[in-house]
């Protein structure tokens, strides 16, 4: 009978210890370590290139230890987030927030430390560029976040084909065309014309998507209501679909398998781009296009910004007082910079914009381009942060680029502009 | 035959209650124990599959019924409020017309995908049945496509059917047909997304099915043989009635993965995520939900939607196991 008891008990252990493991679900975090150090975590998402300061921060404060969860892409990252900031506990000490999320975290930034009260008084605003600081400044004057990084946009464009199409090509000469936004076009059409048929540009959104931003009202007015049918938007939707009926783009969705083979091939001639597009330029046109592409520190109708991220204290955390402090000093122009040259992500300090290591940097890809000083100069263009509503970024992505695809696709302008209309209304209730 | 070899075997009997009167020299002060015993025999069993069902209970059943409390919230995540809606999240479902877009394009890719999948993996089954050389190779074989991982699957369906730059095009252009627009057209693009369910699901199906086949007696077919049966008249009026309780299996499990496609779509164009192509052409329910769930943070929407879906599988699937039955009962398929 010995044997047969002990195997009830162990059914008995088994039964609650896989009861435990299944509720008892990501509890328990101290805080503070078993040897009395203060534990902090920061959750970043792709290449945030604190690593090496994460070591020099722990060696400066010895009462701190630092855990980097990192997740691969931003998409899952947010989302863990938003379930997260729902859930009220779970989030990690700093959480990193991206530019294209950012609405969301506004819309809930009553979840977040204003950190114009609790992080270091030495941390004034002008520290960063005026529209990175606003764009996370909410309506009542909370400051949530540090701005790390941005992505002022450039524009890239194939000098071979420029020249093969009888147009200017080296950085100077191209800039007229590149001056607003229908001498954009204009030039696209002259393309078009002298290359019987090929493409200006890769697809309609990326082109929408910067003059969008370009605009002094975005979807949502400064009352979160939905504008999207008295601003200028209409316009804008209306001038790109009908480049795209003068057969300017090359139909190619962004990050699809299409377009990133559309850079081999060489499908389109321009591609607007952010300081991090360089990379992705490389990668995808491959060695073979060495030289080929260039860059130029013009963009139409002004300067815009794609992407950048901010460092954020949700209000959940243990220990927000050494959190906002070990923000505070990663988003310093000096570590921004250590960060610039260990993963290229491009600061957003004004002080940091100024620094000789990032005015120096050249791009041997694009024809050895003093790519750091022309994106330094692309940021300064920038001119103000449009007011993002709540769902501002679900209506970007899920509504206005989807209709454009569907233009790209055949659907009538009037019909997807419909589709828009209704797509946003749904979106905004 | 083996289940009566294994209750005469000694080890692994089912052990007996121990009878009143085999405890009759032992005295009272031991009664205490023999209760003990007694309750170990009865409830051990439970206790031994407890595990599964409390850890169903925990992550199964309570999703579920969670599912169906939020539904009738208008429950936005990390909203500040929950306002009680009751079924007002239903009645707009039924008249979302993006959700009958998403039902239509998931019954469409389903039909194209189950039905010429389960005939196939039948007739592969017929063939890897045979006397092949190499049978184990064979039979291994088609397996490797559901080996393989379906993001990676979906990403190189993704470049064949890739409109300007995909081999499928090049190869219909060569033969001199027209271009298609594998994203942009509602059908084709469902075509596409179902043959990648196929690609995957076929091989899987097809050893179920020859396994099933396998253990039909081959003394029927021999006497069907001798009565002067044909190899058709066989394969309807012995495999397929014998494959009944299989080809049941097999219709109800696609039927619920079928109706639960979501890899496929999703990453067909990485570009569209979870809007199912530029007019929804290709979102499936799972897709809209996931959507209305996880990008629009609407739950309680999501959770009605997870609902509905949930009575239109087992719809779906009941009225398949009717079919399956009569269609593979009387011998005339």
């Amino acid at each position: 009978m010995r044997y047969r008891r002990a195997g009830l008990a162990k059914v008995l252990a088994c039964t609650a210890v896989l009861a435990a493991a299944a509720t008892a679900c990501g509890s328990g975090e101290s805080g503070t370590s078993a040897d009395g150090k203060v534990e902090l975590t920061v959750a970043t998402f792709n290449q945030f290139g604190y690593e090496e300061l994460f070591k020099e921060y722990e060696a400066a404060n010895p009462n701190v230890k630092i855990t980097e969860r990192k997740t691969g892409q931003a998409s899952p990252h947010h989302q863990n987030l938003f379930t997260k900031l729902g859930a009220g506990s779970g989030l990690a000490d700093i959480e990193a927030v991206e530019e294209g999320f950012l609405s969301q975290v506004m819309a809930k930034s009553g979840q977040f430390e204003n950190l114009k009260e609790i992080g270091p008084k030495d941390v004034r605003e002008d520290r960063w560029l005026q529209w990175k600081t606003d764009a996370v400044t909410t309506k009542d004057g909370k400051l949530i976040g540090y701005g790390t990084d941005i992505g002022p946009l450039a524009m890239c464009y194939r000098k071979d084909l420029f020249e093969a199409a009888g147009l200017p090509s080296d950085p100077e000469g191209v800039k007229p065309l590149f001056a607003t936004w229908d001498s954009y076009f204009e030039a696209g059409d002259r393309y078009v014309a002298a290359t019987g048929g090929k493409a200006w540009f890769d697809s309609a959104a990326q082109i929408f998507n910067p003059m969008h931003n370009q605009a002094s009202v975005g979807y949502f007015d400064r009352d979160d209501k939905l504008v999207i049918e008295t601003n200028d938007d209409k316009k804008i939707f209306e001038q790109v679909a009908g480049a795209v009926a003068r057969k300017q783009s090359a139909k190619l969705a962004a990050w699809s398998p299409e377009w990133e083979t559309g850079f081999k091939q060489s499908a389109f001639a321009t591609k607007t781009c952010p300081s991090w597009m360089l990379g992705v330029i490389e990668g995808n046109a491959g060695p073979e296009h060495k030289g080929k592409w260039a860059v130029t520190a013009a963009f139409p109708g002004g300067g815009g910004n794609w992407g950048g991220s901010y460092l954020t204290v949700p209000k959940q955390g243990k220990n927000k007082a050494e959190a906002v402090k070990l923000a505070a000093w990663l988003t310093a122009p000096e570590q921004q910079i250590k960060a610039f040259k260990a993963k290229g992500t491009f600061p957003s300090q004004t002080e940091a914009l100024i620094s000789p290591e990032l005015l120096n940097q050249t791009n041997e890809y694009f024809g050895g381009e003093k790519v750091g000083m022309l994106f330094s100069e692309q940021a300064n263009k920038v001119a103000a942060a449009q007011y993002k509503g709540p769902k501002d970024g679900e209506i970007q992505d899920n509504v206005v680029s989807p209709a454009l695809l569907a233009v790209e696709q055949g659907t009538s302008v009037g019909d997807a502009w419909k589709t828009v209309v209704e797509g946003a209304q749904k979106a905004a209730k | 035959m083996t289940t009566e070899l294994t209750v005469t075997r000694g080890r692994g009997a089912e052990p007996r209650p121990p009878r009143r009167d085999d405890n009759d020299d032992i005295g009272s002060g031991k009664s205490w124990r023999y209760k003990l015993t007694r309750l170990d025999v009865k409830f051990s069993p439970y206790l031994y599959i407890a595990p599964f069902f409390v850890l169903f209970a925990v992550v199964g059943l309570f999703p579920l019924l969670y599912t169906a409390y939020i539904s009738l919230f208008d429950w936005e995540l990390g909203g500040d409020e929950q306002p009680f809606v009751g079924i007002d999240n239903y009645t707009e479902l039924l008249a979302d017309s993006q959700f009958w877009n998403a039902m239509v394009n998931t019954l469409s890719i389903f039909a194209m995908s189950t039905l010429p999948q389960i005939v196939t993996a039948v007739l592969l089954a017929v063939l890897l049945n045979t006397a092949l050389r190499g049978r184990t190779g064979w039979r291994m074989g088609v397996l490797l496509p559901y080996v393989a991982s379906l993001v990676a699957l979906t990403i190189i369906f993704g470049d064949l059917f890739g409109v300007q730059y995909g081999i499928i095009n090049d190869l219909i252009e060569m033969v001199g047909l027209d271009r298609i627009d594998w994203q942009a057209e509602r059908w084709w693009s469902h075509v596409a997304i179902a043959s990648m369910v196929n690609w995957r699901w076929t091989g899987y199906n097809a050893l179920i099915v020859l396994a099933a086949m396998q253990a039909i007696p081959r003394d029927i077919y021999e006497a069907a043989w001798v009565d002067g049966a044909s190899k058709v008249r066989q394969f309807f009026s012995i495999t397929l009635p014998m494959l009944r309780p299989t080809l049941i299996f097999v219709v109800v499990t696609s039927t619920i993965g079928g109706l639960q496609i979501f890899t496929e779509p999703l990453l067909f164009s990485p570009s569209a995520g979870v809007n199912g192509g530029a007019t929804n052409q290709y979102q499936t329910v799972v897709l809209y939900m996931y959507s209305s769930g996880f990008r629009s943070f609407d739950l309680g929407y999501a959770s009605a939607m997870a609902w509905v879906l949930f009575v239109v599988i087992i719809a779906i699937a009941g009225i398949n196991f009717m079919l399956t039955r009569k269609l593979a009962s009387s011998g005339e398929a």
